[in-house]
């Protein structure tokens, strides 16, 4: 096991900048995970510290050596791929075994130590099957067998759960999850999917365009988003960006969202975003479980506003609803039994003390 | 093609209100429809091969002048020839020979292109190619003119070394090399580009899982590549076995069989003796060989490849 650095890492395709040089500290036993839009660079990224992409510049280090120059073979890594490339030729057992026997591994070892992961696995009655008579799960668990017999300083996720329908992927996002606590392998793990990195991340390092956006835990991108980008990224349904500016109203700083909508800011927000200038373009970040339906007792900076809601999900748990504000599209989540209905009017409540302003420009969270 | 037709005659069925239903329903029967789009390629296949094969049997059991049925009496006659016995063993040489190096070749020539980028690959298969698209009449003429042996090519160059002149078709040893030569160099693109395709086929990631797994460029071929082509090998083998086995042209052209009969390959030899010699059911008895040995040949490898269709 071993830490993993990467040092303005840069990949270039011809003229084009896939990866703009990164700077990335992953601990020993960490679970980080590289989470972004498709094209953002995450999976090159991931290959470059499998040795399966060169770099173009910088510098990848493993357990503190450099390893640029490094064959994948001997950097003692173990990757899991989207669609799990199991040798379709081999058995379970032999697919596992494989990077030991050209190691030249004892037998009797090879054979405890898939024993071993087939059982972590919950595999070991597949063990003799080929990869086609198995199930998309069951290969999962065979190319994350096939990692965990290694033993290697490093896991590499490639999208794996991908190919698994939603369901499946649940499960097996749990199996991962007990998987690193039990071995504790270092481990970088990339998806598109922000659910997938918020439950299984020590770390998320949110990535776009070829940039590091951010790096947190899950909490922290959630709670404290540096930019719009992540601030959109993570969370399901995603922030609301409502256009709004500040005003002074008798020495009080409020927050017009539209001609009839404006409410004053809490006093610790007020004191934040007091020195602002007033015409600067801002908008306001809320998420939508911060804009539910209106109660008798509202906490002090929970502010209220009527509106015409357009559409209504019910979900079971929860409703979402749906409204306009000056034409901006706008999502809220009201408790289901709060008669929100398609068409109608209602009184929504906005917990300002949750809120965020971004520029509108820049995309920086204030 | 089919399952559109049956579609239509089903929905002609259900708006049809089952008037003169028999024969509609005859015509939508799957399999109806499916043996009167093969007919065409069934009465070819009749026509132009089990009829000759059928004929050619009734042939082998006349005797030379085509007027009496002697039974078995011609295959044992060429039982005693040794001649017959020089064919066999030249045409089993000939066709594991040519074939093993078409198949060596083909890929080893396949993973170069293959690792060639893009446009450049296209320009090197097309070229590649071209011994197998020349009708081998021709292009064996052309081998005729390079194996001369007192004006060729081959024999020029060879001069500038101290080497020869070889007498490519005089000796049996350079006459038959010289014949597989000239099979391999027409076979390989084949190869070649089966094993194209076969290698374009094999997915990218598991060469990176071996990479990883740690393996060298050799134990990937061994552990990955050769195990997923191990299908397309099995079969080209066979397919190029017996065209090998069969050809007729090649041998024809530069040597006619010569010297002594030492090149001779069932085809030509039984050309002949039943064209040349007039002995029609002789040769036809000796085409007649080469069905059991060729036989033997695909039911071990197809065997093979149904076994292992269930795996990959």
């Amino acid at each position: 096991m071993a830490d993993v650095a990467l040092r303005k890492v840069v990949k270039r395709y011809d003229d084009v900048e896939a990866v703009r040089g990164i700077d990335l500290d992953i601990a020993d036993h960490e679970f980080i995970v590289l989470v972004g839009p498709s094209g953002c660079g995450k999976s090159t990224t991931l290959r470059m510290i499998a040795g399966l992409e060169d770099i173009s510049d910088g510098d990848i280090m493993i357990g503190g050596d450099i390893v640029n120059d490094v064959p994948p073979k001997d950097r003692d890594i173990a990757m899991v791929f989207q669609n799990y490339a199991l040798y379709p030729h081999m058995t379970v057992a032999e697919n596992m075994s494989f990077g030991l026997r050209l190691k030249h591994y004892p037998k009797a070892e090879i054979k405890a130590r898939v024993t071993e992961a087939a059982r972590l696995l919950d595999i070991t009655d597949l063990i003799d099957r080929k990869p086609k008579q198995l199930s998309g799960g069951q290969r999962q668990r065979v190319a994350m067998g096939r990692a965990i017999v290694r033993n290697p300083k490093v896991f590499l996720f490639d999208e794996p759960l991908s190919n698994l329908d939603a369901k499946l992927r649940v499960q097996m996002r749990i199996e991962i999850k007990k998987v690193h606590q039990k071995v504790r392998t270092t481990t970088v793990y990339v998806t598109h999917d922000q659910v997938e990195a918020m439950t299984l991340a020590d770390r998320v390092v949110v990535m776009n365009k070829g940039c590091i956006e951010q790096i947190g835990t899950p909490n922290e991108l959630y709670h404290k988003p540096a930019t719009r980008f992540v601030a959109g990224f993570i969370g399901s349904p995603a922030m609301n960006f409502i256009p709004c500016r500040l005003e002074d109203v008798g020495g009080t700083l409020q927050l017009r969202l539209t001609d009839r909508i404006a409410f004053p800011l809490p006093p610790a927000r007020a004191a934040r975003y007091n020195a602002l200038p007033r015409t600067e373009k801002l908008l306001l970040g809320i998420r939508p479980e911060h804009l539910t339906e209106s109660h008798a007792h509202l906490a002090p900076g929970v502010e209220t506003f009527d509106t015409v809601l357009d559409v209504t999900e019910p979900m079971g748990m929860e409703t979402l609803v749906y409204f306009g504000l000056d034409g901006t599209p706008v999502c809220g989540r009201v408790d289901p039994n709060a008669g929100a209905k398609d068409g109608a009017p209602m009184r929504l409540a906005m917990d300002l003390n949750n809120m965020h302003l971004l520029n509108e420009e820049t995309g920086v969270v204030l | 093609m089919a399952d559109v037709v049956v579609e239509r005659g089903r929905i002609a069925r259900a708006t049809g209100a089952r008037k003169g239903s028999s024969l509609r329903n005859v015509l939508g029967r799957k399999s109806t429809v499916a043996f009167l789009l093969t007919l065409p390629l069934i009465l070819l296949i009749g026509l132009l091969v089990l009829y000759p094969a059928f004929f050619s049997l009734y042939l082998a059991t006349l005797n030379k002048a085509m007027t009496k049925f002697v039974g078995l009496s011609n295959f044992t006659f060429l039982f005693k020839r040794e001649t017959f016995w020089m064919v066999v063993k030249q045409s089993c040489i000939f066709a594991i020979t040519a074939v093993i190096f078409k198949a060596l070749i083909g890929f080893i020539v396949a993973h170069f292109v293959h690792n060639i980028p893009g446009k450049k690959q296209r320009k090197w298969r097309g070229m590649l190619l071209v011994p197998w698209v020349i009708p081998p009449a021709m292009s064996t003429l052309a081998w005729l003119w390079l194996f001369d042996p007192s004006y060729s090519a081959f024999n020029y160059t060879l001069s500038f070394f101290g080497v020869g002149p070889i007498p490519w078709l005089g000796e049996t040893f350079w006459a038959r090399f010289s014949i597989i030569l000239v099979n391999v160099w027409y076979g390989a693109p084949f190869f070649l580009i089966m094993y194209l395709a076969a290698l374009k086929s094999v997915p990218d990631q598991l060469y990176e899982a071996a990479a990883i797994d740690g393996a060298n460029w050799w134990q990937k071929i061994w552990y990955v590549t050769l195990p997923m082509m191990r299908n397309i090998i099995a079969i080209t083998t066979l397919f190029s076995l017996i065209v090998t086995f069969a050809n007729f042209d090649i041998v024809r052209i530069l040597t006619s069989g010569g010297p002594l009969d030492t090149t001779h390959l069932f085809a030509t030899w039984a050309f002949q003796v039943g064209i040349q010699s007039s002995d029609i059911p002789l040769g036809a008895c000796v085409s007649l060989f080469m069905v059991p040995i060729l036989a033997v040949a695909a039911i071990f490898i197809l065997r093979d490849v149904t076994k292992r269709g269930n795996e990959a």
